[in-house]
């Protein structure tokens, strides 16, 4: 939602500088300076499942090092201590790595929810979380439909945990640390168009290889990571229930009709008090 | 009271502050059966409590990263709102209806809402991670303002405010406070609007929380339409409280009421059943619709779907059923048994939707450990005891004084 709110503005903006500097500002494009999203393309058939990712994360977010590794069977998750996973499948077509984070979707649910902004869609893509505004809730782990945040239960001053692309890497100019030290090249960074049509262009050029689907293009309105796989998307345990419209739309209706309520309610209330005060006095008169 | 003016200020003020400590100190027996069950209940639970901000929440409860709201949420302040929704729907019928019969409840009932909403809203405190940025929706520390729960917690803190503005004319009473008593009942009107408007919303916003949780909440409990369900069933929900609450209290503080009280409170409960009756019908016919919407037929042959005939048929029907005719055969005490059915059925409602439909097809579920329900006991025990206390000392069941005075 709050991009469109933004491109709303802008739109806003653009127009009034049209106005205010008249033919001058007629030649700009409309999408120059709107800062495109951020994503990653992760590609199942490249990853070996050598953990890097996994490492190198926690590494770079002072979480200890992962002691478990991807077993066939096993269902790893993230969780307090650990912002990515990978995976392991035994597939129509073989074994099959799989790697596990925020989505960052383009309109979050967990952000929606979130009553201070703790959890907040920054404008370069990356969803991110600040324990100064956060006050625990967990609301944003009720709505989040990839069950990606992870609350710190056993801690008197509980953190959320969960993977933010490595925005502060990101506002270094360098890559997510994950994507950095992938040694088999399964995750690229990129803005979230061109990696579309990367994502595109591989399924095209090796149509055996890949199933036909990429994860993230329409899932939950859109996410920053984009998936590739050999297989259908529930083989690897992904939840293929989605809804592909966004998951802050599902409450839209109800809170628009907060003001309208807030109006209409109180004139309505007014009017039938002032209705019935009249029948009060005729009975009181009456007794 | 009338001498009270010519007396000196210090003395009046030390006279008054001699009466507060009075009135501090306990009134009536000490070891009464209910004060041997609740006060070890209370205790252990303030350890507990004491135990989950030292140790974190998951010292004491069973919540996973996968349930991460449980019974403190699906029923202290979920349900415990539903219960208290009594002082919306009695404040609407006395103040906006002008059904003056009913007057007699009206400070009972809002002194029971207001005080369910302290602390069954209070509990959602214990509850926070981060308690103690719990101001910073309010001062705005990020405006949440896309978040049906920003628009909850808003709403609770003024929906608290609105109803200790239409209870304060009794603390104003039982203080001796004429002129203030004046001024706040002068305020009640505007305090009842803005109240009725603030509960529609926020009862509606429960459910409304969960509207996100598509894909987590069992299909026969979620539809578009939980919050317009959760909104009706507060209405009877409030009601059947008022009827159960005002059937003990009738009975544990006889000393307060008089004989008139008495026979208008039989006449009251009579009315409200009929209103119950019809608010559960419109309830029922909901569901109904919802449920044909949604064509959820498959899910009825299942353990889950018996569960949600058993809430629709044993919960909704069977109690609006004997509210009808019990109303119509002026049976007070059938009347009180359906009021504990519909509150049954308000919390199997409510537990549905929020902790049993929660997360329905996971291979663990979510059960509360024993301690969340320890601490959840205390909650309420607590709040017993100070109604128990306000009700011994301010004029909320007896008639008020100034009252009084101005009819002789």
């Amino acid at each position: 939602m709050s991009i469109d709110r933004r491109n709303f503005f802008k739109v806003l903006g653009v127009t009034g500088v049209t106005f205010a500097l008249g033919k001058k500002a007629q030649a700009k494009p409309a999408t120059e300076g709107v800062t495109e999203f951020r994503a990653v393309l992760y590609d199942s058939t490249r990853c070996v499942g050598c953990q890097t990712c996994e490492s190198s994360c926690a590494e770079e977010h002072g979480l200890p090092q992962p002691e478990d590794y991807p077993e066939v069977g096993v269902v790893r998750k993230t969780n307090e201590n650990q912002r990515t996973v990978v995976n392991v499948y035994d597939t129509s077509k073989g074994e099959v790595y799989v790697k596990r984070q925020c989505m960052h979707c383009n309109q979050p649910a967990c952000a929606s929810a979130c009553l201070t902004q703790a959890m907040h869609k920054t404008e370069e893509g990356p969803v991110t979380w600040q324990g100064d505004k956060c006050m625990g809730c967990r609301y944003c782990m009720v709505s989040c439909p990839f069950d990606v945040p992870k609350f710190e239960y056993h801690s008197a001053n509980p953190k959320i945990n969960k993977c933010t692309m490595c925005f502060d890497r990101l506002q270094e100019g360098k890559l997510p640390a994950c994507v950095e030290n992938c040694p088999a090249e399964a995750l690229v960074f990129g803005t979230r168009r061109e990696l579309l049509a990367e994502a595109r262009r591989r399924i095209v050029e090796n149509p055996d290889l890949y199933y036909d689907h990429i994860y993230g293009e329409t899932e939950a309105g859109g996410t920053s990571f984009l998936y590739l796989s050999p297989v259908p998307f529930e083989e690897l345990g992904f939840n293929t229930n989605v809804q592909d419209a966004s998951y802050p739309a599902l409450t839209k209706g109800f809170l628009y009709s907060v003001p309208a309520v807030f109006v209409l309610w109180p004139m309505i209330l007014l009017g039938v008090q002032e209705a019935t005060k009249n029948n009060n006095k005729k009975s009181e008169s009456d007794e | 009271m009338n001498n009270t003016i010519s007396v000196p200020l210090k003395q009046e003020r030390k006279s008054r502050l001699k009466f507060l400590l009075g009135e501090l100190k306990p009134k009536g027996k000490v070891f009464t059966w209910f004060n041997v069950i609740s006060l070890p209940i209370m205790i252990l639970g303030l350890v507990l409590i004491v135990i989950r901000f030292w140790k974190g929440i998951g010292s004491i409860t069973n919540l996973t990263q996968e349930v991460p709201w449980g019974l403190w949420i699906g029923f202290d302040v979920v349900t415990g709102v539903a219960f208290a929704g009594g002082a919306y729907v009695v404040t609407f019928m006395v103040y906006i209806l002008n059904m003056r019969s009913y007057h007699s409840i009206v400070r009972v009932t809002v002194l029971n809402g207001f005080l369910a909403y302290v602390f069954y809203a209070g509990a959602l405190l214990l509850d926070l991670g981060r308690p103690w940025n719990v101001i910073n929706p309010i001062i705005g520390n990020g405006f949440g303002t896309s978040s049906v729960l920003f628009l909850v917690a808003w709403h609770f803190l003024l929906y608290m405010l609105a109803e200790l503005i239409e209870f304060s004319p009794t603390i104003a009473e039982w203080l001796g406070a004429k002129r203030a008593v004046k001024i706040l009942s002068g305020m009640t009107l505007a305090a009842v609007i803005f109240g009725i408007t603030l509960s529609t919303l926020h009862q509606s916003g429960l459910g409304a929380l969960y509207l996100m949780a598509k894909e987590k909440i069992h299909p026969l409990w979620y539809s578009e339409f939980i919050p317009v369900l959760f909104f009706v069933s507060s209405i009877f929900a409030g009601l059947s409280m008022v009827i159960f609450e005002g059937s003990i209290t009738s009975k544990v503080f006889s000393d307060q009421i008089s004989e008139k009280r008495h026979e208008d409170h039989q006449r009251i409960i009579h009315g409200l059943s009929k209103i119950c009756a019809g608010a559960m019908f419109a309830y029922f016919f909901l569901q109904i619709l919802v449920f044909v919407h949604s064509k959820n037929w498959e899910y009825l042959n299942t353990k889950l779907g018996y569960w949600y005939l058993t809430e629709m048929f044993g919960f909704v029907l069977l109690p609006m059923l004997l509210f009808y005719f019990s109303y119509k055969r002026n049976k007070i005490i059938l009347i009180k048994v359906a009021a504990i059915i519909t509150m049954l059925g308000i919390i199997v409602n409510r537990l549905n939707v929020t902790v049993i439909g929660f997360r329905w097809d996971a291979a663990v579920h979510y059960v509360p450990s024993w301690m969340e329900i320890v601490v959840t006991m205390a909650v309420i025990f607590t709040e017993i005891w100070i109604f128990r206390w306000v009700i011994n000392r301010m004029p909320v069941l007896r008639e008020s004084p100034l009252l009084a005075n101005k009819e002789a």
